[in-house]
């Protein structure tokens, strides 16, 4: 039985001193991807159907890999940060941590991944 | 946490049917949820006819005649009956609202009528509202000043005074904050819409000298942030406020003293 009055319940552990910099984090990438999505998009859509050695030198061209890497950075990012904040509604305790570590090493693997195909075509 | 089914001993199950008025033409059907701690049985749902020829318009007139002629052991909280007090906060026709001020013509067939969901029951349409009041409690809901007290009063322009239209309405009947899915899963660190409404409405009064403490106390992944702009709230308030924008100022200040 605890004896903890109703106050000292709601206060809790007091505030954390986080929460703003993944609020404003996920406001600017939001606006990236407003821009990036569509540019990804026709970027994409104009390498696409090309042969091998068409495919390399489009992708050899700056812009072409640039809107692409920076497409699968900024929202791989943001789908790792909202996935978090999915996890930290439905889910408690050892369970979210783990699945906190888990998201967030898929997400990096996913971008070092995407990264290295990008390079390889690239360069 | 999330809960996608009800536990065992909180099913609810079909109650009793009472017998229709004798000699009314005009019946309308109500359920209301049933459930007393006593007689250790799951809650259940009874049905009630209300003769609306003798009947107020209200859902909150229906209540108390089914109360004083029907059932007395209908347990429900009810006191100002305009809208002021925030009692008889409760889910009717699968919306929370205030008894005292929905019309009974506003529900297309049978009346369902719930206590206000995802909150422990005390007895029928009774939630326990005691977490609620600590969390609005915790967000000091009061006049917080440094400055020593002025001779006569704090003064506070029209401009400054017209700040506080839509905020210092709230009646804390809690019809937002058991509407939110995020206070639904979290409800334990989450504030929820209604404390964190009155949290920007002291932080935003020019006379309060603790705002960057209120801001501080809210700056928390779970406090603040669970509010995901679901926008319920703003649905559901029996006011006609909007505690979504409230909350949204409170996100916007705190990112402009952070970048």
């Amino acid at each position: 039985m605890s004896y903890l009055t109703d106050r000292k319940r709601a206060q809790g552990l007091g505030a954390g001193g986080g929460g703003t910099h993944h609020h404003w984090q996920m406001m600017a990438s939001s606006l990236a991807l407003v821009i990036l999505v569509p540019l990804f998009v026709l970027v994409f859509g104009a390498g696409l159907g090309g042969t091998y050695e068409e495919v390399l030198a489009y992708y050899s061209r700056p812009f072409p890999a640039i809107v692409t890497g920076l497409s699968l950075v900024v929202g791989i990012i943001h789908l790792m940060r909202e996935a978090h904040a999915a996890i930290e509604d439905y889910t408690h305790g050892t369970v979210q941590k783990l699945s906190l570590i888990a998201t967030t090493a898929f997400s990096y693997t996913l971008i070092a991944t995407a990264l290295f195909a990008l390079v390889k075509l690239a360069l | 946490m999330v809960e996608l089914a009800l536990p065992k001993n909180s099913r609810v199950t079909t109650g009793k049917t009472w017998p229709k008025p004798a000699g009314a033409t005009n019946l309308r059907k109500f359920q209301i949820y049933r459930w007393n701690p006593d007689d250790g049985k799951n809650p259940s749902v009874d049905t009630y006819f209300v003769d609306m020829d003798n009947c107020g318009p209200m859902i909150l007139d229906a209540l108390i005649k089914i109360k004083n002629e029907i059932d007395p052991t209908l347990t429900f909280r009810r006191s100002c009956r305009e809208g002021i007090c925030g009692s008889c906060a409760m889910n009717i026709d699968g919306i929370n609202t205030l008894a005292c001020i929905y019309g009974i013509d506003e529900v297309k067939g049978a009346v369902k009528i719930y206590p206000l969901p995802h909150m422990p029951v005390v007895k029928d349409l009774i939630p326990d509202l005691t977490h609620f009041y600590a969390q609005h409690a915790s967000i000091m809901p009061w006049l917080e000043t440094k400055t020593n007290r002025p001779a006569k009063e704090w003064k506070q322009s029209i401009e400054d005074r017209k700040k506080l239209d839509g905020l210092y309405e709230c009646v804390m009947c809690a019809s937002c904050s058991t509407s939110c899915p995020s206070y639904w899963w979290n409800g334990d660190k989450y504030l929820g819409p209604a404390a964190l409404l009155h949290a920007y409405r002291w932080i935003i009064d020019s006379r309060d000298e603790a705002t960057g403490e209120r801001l501080d106390d809210l700056e928390d992944p779970f406090k603040l942030y669970r509010c995901h702009t679901i926008m319920n709230c703003a649905k559901t308030c029996p006011k006609g406020l909007n505690p979504a924008k409230a909350i949204s100022e409170i996100k916007k200040m705190m990112v402009e003293r952070a970048v």
